[in-house]
């Protein structure tokens, strides 16, 4: 009987309450240094490329709309696990050798690049026409209206579903411990071989994501807050 | 200062305008009335390219663009310079505050010292009644209020020409009188402009010319008295009659 065994036997307790002590913060290490920046450099990297391909996507210029569909298309279509082995084991036997962290990045800002940019698309065509003659009517370019009267608009229109992927992407980082990135949940997966206490590892290292997790909705509820002064 | 020859526009095989030919001098206020689908708020958009010509030249000012040959566009941009544009629907920005919203022509698309326009854009919104309200986000101001920094907004980039499209139509009936009372000071002030309105006291009092337009053509023109008064073609009766009988 589990649970019995372990309240009559405190010292089996014992030695939990030790490695959850003596684990928490290695797993902490991973989360911070590893896990949330990659996800932070990744979610930044991958945005500049959802806005591109969100921005060739309405171009209406053929080959520029057709190669925004097929990127997008293979990146949605294939696993992120997939894309991650094909960067990290798959590219050196072409020549390329990438380290496990920048492959890591790499794979995370294709996919937000890919989900992204349909966020981002419907935002700024959601974006009342009015506003783009109102800015042309004053002289501004494409890209002068894109910038200042656009993209402000559709930043708050694509809150919530960017803060969705976000929160998505900080716990897809753990595909990174398959190409052997240091972060939080292969960080568990060493000291589990260590200790041989899975259960424990596990539910710490959720737990840990779950934390994570909550702030950065709490954060949502605030930057959702300040967009939202002027409507 | 308007020159427009010849102009024709076609959305795919709709023919909205069928050559329409305009003098407007400067000063002058030119009201264009005429049934919904007679190409009235088409003829205006054409006029600073927000709908590009299918044919024909427009010229403002120094500039002039002949959209029988391909359209270069580079200069279309010289063009809206040369004309402010009010919008029914106001299309302010709703991320701006009022002031930002008549700051942003000046100082993004013309590069000016923010300070300076900071000045000017608070010293425009007084203009139309507005000094308590600079700091307001259009989503806290009136139907009428929004319209009016509207108006600022354009007048910021000291426009030639001043483009009314019907600026009071979606407009609470109490709300019209202080938007109408602005574009009538402008008026006086000497502003050439061109309004497309329903409003028949406003073309009475402020207009040097009216143009009745009907399916894509300029029917009549002429002073208002003689629009309103003895109107030469049926079709403008008819359409008057029945604006009367709305009334």
């Amino acid at each position: 009987m589990f649970p019995n065994n372990l309240f009559e036997n405190p010292e089996r307790l014992n030695r939990l309450i030790d490695i959850a002590q003596s684990s928490f913060l290695p797993l902490v290490k991973g989360a911070l240094l590893y896990s949330i920046t990659i996800a932070l450099v990744s979610f930044a990297v991958g945005l500049i490329i959802a806005v591109l391909t969100a921005l060739a996507r309405i171009s209406g210029i053929r080959p520029l709309v057709l190669i925004a569909r097929i990127y997008v298309s293979i990146i949605r279509g294939t696993p992120l696990l997939v894309q991650l082995f094909i960067i990290f084991y798959g590219l050196p036997s072409l020549g390329l050798r990438i380290d496990p962290i920048p492959s890591a990045i790499i794979g995370f800002s294709l996919s937000v690049g890919a989900y992204s940019s349909e966020v981002i698309r419907a935002a700024i065509l959601s974006i009342p026409k009015g506003q783009w003659e109102a800015a042309y009517s004053i002289g501004m370019s494409y890209t002068q209206a894109l910038r200042r009267v656009i993209l402000p608009q559709a930043t708050r229109v694509s809150i919530p579903p960017l803060s969705n992927s976000f929160i998505s992407l900080v716990k897809d980082t753990s595909l990174a411990a398959a190409i052997t990135v240091p972060e939080m949940f292969r960080k568990a997966q060493e000291i589990v071989a260590s200790t041989y206490e899975p259960m424990l590892l596990y539910i710490e290292a959720a737990l840990i994501y779950w934390l994570i997790c909550f702030l950065l909705s709490i954060l949502q509820d605030r930057i959702e807050i300040r967009l939202d002064r002027y409507v | 200062m308007i020159q427009v020859r010849d102009l024709h526009k076609q959305f795919h095989s709709l023919q909205v305008l069928k050559g329409i030919s305009l003098t407007v001098e400067k000063g002058k206020v030119v009201v264009v009335i005429g049934p919904s689908g007679s190409g009235k708020t088409t003829l205006l958009r054409c006029l600073n390219a927000l709908e590009v010509p299918t044919s024909g030249t427009v010229q403002i000012g120094d500039v002039k663009l002949d959209f029988s040959q391909k359209p270069d566009r580079s200069r279309i941009p010289l063009l809206r310079r040369q004309t402010g544009m009010v919008f029914q629907s106001y299309n302010l920005f709703p991320h701006m505050t009022a002031l930002q919203n008549v700051m942003e022509g000046p100082v993004t698309v013309k590069k000016e010292d923010p300070r300076k326009v900071q000045l000017k854009a608070s010293a425009i919104l007084a203009k139309v009644g507005l000094a308590d309200k600079v700091d307001h986000y259009p989503a806290q101001l009136s139907g009428g209020q929004q319209q009016r920094v509207g108006i600022a907004r354009a007048l910021a980039m000291d426009p030639q020409v001043m483009l009314f499209d019907e600026p009071t139509s979606a407009l609470d009936p109490e709300l019209v009188g202080e938007v109408l009372k602005v574009m009538k000071e402008l008026a006086q002030e000497g502003m050439t402009m061109i309004v497309v309105t329903h409003e028949m006291s406003f073309a009475r009092d402020v207009a040097d010319e009216v143009i009745f337009m009907d399916q894509g053509v300029i029917v009549e023109q002429g002073p208002p008295e003689q629009i309103f008064r003895q109107s030469r073609e049926e079709r403008t009766r008819q359409f008057l009659q029945h604006l009367q009988v709305r009334d």
